[in-house]
């Protein structure tokens, strides 16, 4: 197949390249949320213990 | 413990794929063959052997807890595996549309490449269902190691066979006699390997991080549920 015009192939290689930005971000984001819980988790547990 | 210069290596990671994207649309020529949209190959190449590596990585680290019976290498094990599908599924994306631009088609069943990239991808889908269906944390970390040894040394013979394999449309871009590659490509797509590398480790160590210190709340919440 001959190469595409850049304006058609311009729609596919920023296609994959928001791909690959958009996975790590949601992983990063996911990561991020988790971190976090725990950090709130242990907050609480703390705050639990010094109340005692 | 696993957040050990994670800062400095973040850096370095957003550093290096900042570098490697500059050079991606600023430095590096569009191909004569098919143009601009090659560029998706300095993302796509890359994330797929790294992904491949780490498939490695976790049968290494899976041998080294079942040597050691270290409960802690068996979750490098498992963050190495799981890392590598997520990149997985950025491969078979970033695949897909270089397939649709390139072929006409989003995916080709007689690409020796692209099947064995799916296969191997497929195989590694398992591994998840196997872990988790097993309670018993001591036999949970041991089949999953030992489904990690053999998964990864499918992952190296899959390759061989996959380059002992004729192809006229994935040309060799690394080969002992230095690939098809131009000088100016070629160190771009080393700088988005070593990017794609950092970013692996990074993460690895991200969600080690994430991954201990839930552990460690676990144990405290135990701990304070016992005293109580």
């Amino acid at each position: 197949m001959p190469a595409l015009p850049l304006d058609e192939a311009g729609k596919y290689v920023a296609g994959a390249y928001v791909v690959f930005v958009a996975l790590i971000l949601v992983y990063v984001a996911i990561i991020g949320a988790k971190i976090a819980r725990i950090e709130r988790d242990v907050s609480a547990i703390v705050d639990a213990e010094e109340d005692e | 413990m696993y957040s050990k210069g994670l800062a400095p290596l973040a850096a370095a990671t957003a550093v290096t794929i900042t570098t490697a994207f500059a050079l991606v649309f600023f430095y590096a020529p569009n191909d004569a063959d098919q143009g601009f949209i090659q560029k998706i190959f300095y993302v796509h190449v890359p994330m797929a052997i790294v992904a491949l590596c780490g498939f490695v990585a976790g049968g290494i680290f899976a041998i080294k807890h079942l040597r050691s019976g270290d409960s802690s290498w068996d979750l490098r094990s498992y963050v190495a595996i799981h890392l590598s599908i997520i990149l997985g599924v950025g491969v078979l994306a970033t695949g897909a549309i270089w397939a649709k631009a390139s072929w006409g088609h989003w995916w080709v069943w007689d690409e020796p490449v692209l099947v064995s990239f799916l296969v191997v991808f497929l195989l590694y889908c398992v591994y998840y269902p196997l872990r988790f269906s097993i309670e018993d944390p001591g036999r949970q970390a041991r089949y999953s190691s030992v489904f990690a040894i053999a998964a990864g040394a499918f992952v190296p013979l899959n390759f061989i066979a996959v380059r002992m394999a004729e192809s006229f449309t994935h040309p060799r871009v690394l080969s002992q006699t230095g690939g098809d590659l131009p000088g100016d490509m070629r160190l771009t797509f080393l700088v988005s390997l070593l990017g794609m590398a950092l970013l692996f480790v990074t993460l690895w160590k991200l969600e080690l991080t994430a991954k201990h210190a839930s552990m460690q709340l676990k144990k405290l919440r135990n701990r304070a549920r016992v005293a109580a």
